[in-house]
């Protein structure tokens, strides 16, 4: 059979698989290594030597800092805004059964289909027919679009799991609206609104289309390194960045990934 | 006598569904109520609105003399044992089944102890630091009723509690059930459609049918003296003679019904009947007859010489065995 599990895979398929992942990651490593170059004008490879001065220097530069501030700011707040929103759709639409709820799932939805470019436009044109001049709000806004949904699909699949007959549980035993919350509702779904959380905080770091419609004359981080690799002087600062980012945005992702594997586990207990 | 759960009247409809219908209801304190009927007849839905997850479309609840419409369930002194349980996953059995002394706010050392003592009453003695997804399904029944039991409530009410078990769990429990209810003297009202559960367990018996009570009464009532054609089929699976036929031979214009067990069947004296299947039950062999076109079916010993299917025999009964039926318009 194929799919025996003690049988090694031919060697052709294993060459193509190790191809496929350095294609994938190769590119990512060379930004780290660019990180570290002597040659600040223009990548150069192999190249000519190697230096961590750009490290302190990037510490020193106020507009990365600037930068980076706003998209934690933003990245917070949204997933915040996400996380209230998100969490009280999805129980509407899983726990009770009205006209156009399905409709209202798909719209809930819809922006994370939509692309970005149309997102943005549209909150562009909203902004300025509304007469809401450009700030740090509008960025989260438009962030919160996309971040909702991230957090009603990863709750709406929770509460789906969860018996509702725990709530009537709850309430036949004493507990009020508010303690039923506190001890059966939120412990049952804190591990998807984590994950749900951390995933709507890297998407909304590193948004560049969005946000290019969304601000002012503020630049969020990718932003920022979007305008920095057009100028030719001192290019390792945007690799130092890039680091950072790779860093930052995958670790949480990294984070979602076990907590929602090891609540599929709590969920399936009760079963 | 106390009553313990009073219904005058009560509806519940869903749209045009009628769920509950104008039932009238008096369960007494201290009893063992069984509300019997097949899937969809209300029964369930009389639970929950004495538990108070519905509310009543008209009518009215009182519970031990309290109004209960609009009084929402966690202010009932009411607790119910969940057809699916209804554990919380998240927590370990001790205070799962401690949860209705905490949300009391009751101080930890206190509400584990009583939880403890719940659990030895359901003989679940150490059991508290596991997690519900580590019991087996008749271990969970059990930490259920713990839970519901913890608090003493006034009435207790189970929801087909024993329809997921095995068919000697489910007896072993509904011992232990009878056995419970009577030393703690609560008032329990039981749902099921298992007619069995319902005449062995209970002291009175509601049997529904389409959100109406048909008849209430003891097992020995409802077995024996079914007041309509659906209880007498649905209770035991009773021959219903209809009125053609006992007017022939008894001069009544009535429904009847007859046990199975009560038809003798041999070769002497009694109506002329064609046998026409056999079913092998352990103790008991069913036969199915065919007498003046209606279909009877007799309940033999095993032991006793059976006829042969398409054999020729004669069946009777004695006098008394026939009930009629007055319930039925």
């Amino acid at each position: 059979m194929r799919s025996d599990r003690g049988q090694s895979a031919p060697l052709g398929l294993k060459i193509a698989a190790v191809a496929g992942l350095l294609f994938l990651h190769l590119p990512i490593a060379l930004i780290f290594v660019y990180a570290f170059t002597t040659e600040e004008k223009s990548y150069q490879w192999p190249p000519p030597g190697f230096t961590l001065k750009w490290l302190g220097v990037t510490w020193e530069r106020p507009d990365v800092w600037e930068a980076l501030t706003l998209s934690v700011q933003v990245a917070t707040i949204s997933t915040l805004v996400a996380l209230v929103l998100g969490t009280l759709c999805a129980a509407a639409v899983s726990r009770s059964r009205f006209f156009g709820r399905e409709t209202l799932s798909l719209l809930v939805i819809l922006p994370i289909a939509l692309p970005g470019i149309i997102t943005g436009i549209a909150l562009r044109s909203a902004f300025n027919l509304a007469d809401i001049r450009f700030s740090f709000w509008t960025i989260v806004l438009g962030h919160a679009t996309f971040c909702v949904v991230v957090v009603y699909n990863n709750a709406v699949a929770r509460f789906r799991r969860t018996s509702g007959s725990l709530i009537e549980a709850s309430m036949d035993l004493g507990a009020d609206g508010f303690q039923t919350f506190r001890y059966v509702i939120l412990p049952n779904i804190a591990t998807a609104l984590l994950a749900g959380g951390m995933l709507a905080f890297a998407l909304s770091f590193d948004e560049v289309i969005v946000t290019t419609f969304t601000a002012g004359q503020q630049a969020t981080l990718p932003i920022w390194m979007l305008e920095e690799l057009v100028r030719p002087r001192q290019r390792p600062v945007t690799n130092v960045v890039a680091m950072v980012v790779v860093v930052v945005t995958f670790a949480p992702i990294l984070g979602a990934y076990y907590l929602t594997r090891d609540g599929d586990q709590i969920a399936g207990a009760g079963k | 006598m106390t009553t313990a759960v009073r219904f005058s009247r009560v509806s519940r409809h869903f749209g045009n569904v009628r769920a509950v219908d104008a039932v009238d209801l008096q369960v007494a304190a201290g009893e063992f109520f069984a509300m019997l009927g097949p899937s969809g007849s209300g029964k369930t839905t009389c639970l929950r609105l004495i538990a108070g997850f519905e509310q009543p479309t008209a009518g009215h609840i009182e519970i031990f003399g309290e109004t209960a419409e609009g009084v929402p369930p966690y202010r009932r002194n009411v607790n119910t044992v969940f057809q699916d349980y209804a554990l919380f996953p998240h927590l370990n059995v001790l205070d799962n089944v401690a949860y209705s002394l905490m949300v009391q706010g009751v101080a930890m050392p206190d509400r584990h102890r009583a939880a403890e003592q719940a659990l030895d009453l359901v003989q679940l003695p150490g059991y508290g630091p596991r997690r519900p997804g580590q019991l087996s399904g008749g271990q969970r029944q059990r930490v259920a009723l713990a839970r519901a039991l913890v608090n003493r409530p006034k009435v207790l009410l189970l929801d087909e509690p024993l329809g997921a078990l095995d068919l000697r769990l489910r007896e072993q429990m509904q011992e232990e059930l009878k056995a419970l209810q009577k030393s703690l003297a609560i008032t329990f009202v039981f749902v099921t459609h298992d007619q069995g559960e319902a005449l062995s367990m209970a002291d009175r018996v509601a049997v529904f049918d389409q959100g109406r009570i048909i008849q209430v009464g003891s097992p020995e009532d409802i077995y024996q003296r079914p007041n309509t054609r659906f209880v007498a089929e649905f209770v035991g699976s009773s021959n219903v003679l209809p009125p053609a036929f006992v007017q022939a031979r008894w001069g009544r214009d009535a429904w009847a019904s007859l046990r199975p067990e009560a038809v003798t069947v041999g070769r002497g004296d009694g109506i002329q009947a064609r046998l026409i299947s056999r079913a092998y039950l352990g103790a008991n062999t069913r036969l199915a007859l065919e007498a003046e076109g209606l279909r009877l079916s007799a309940m033999v010993p095993t032991g006793q010489p059976l006829p042969a299917d398409g054999d020729t025999v004669t069946v009777s009964w004695a006098p008394e065995a026939v009930h009629f039926m007055t319930g039925e318009e």
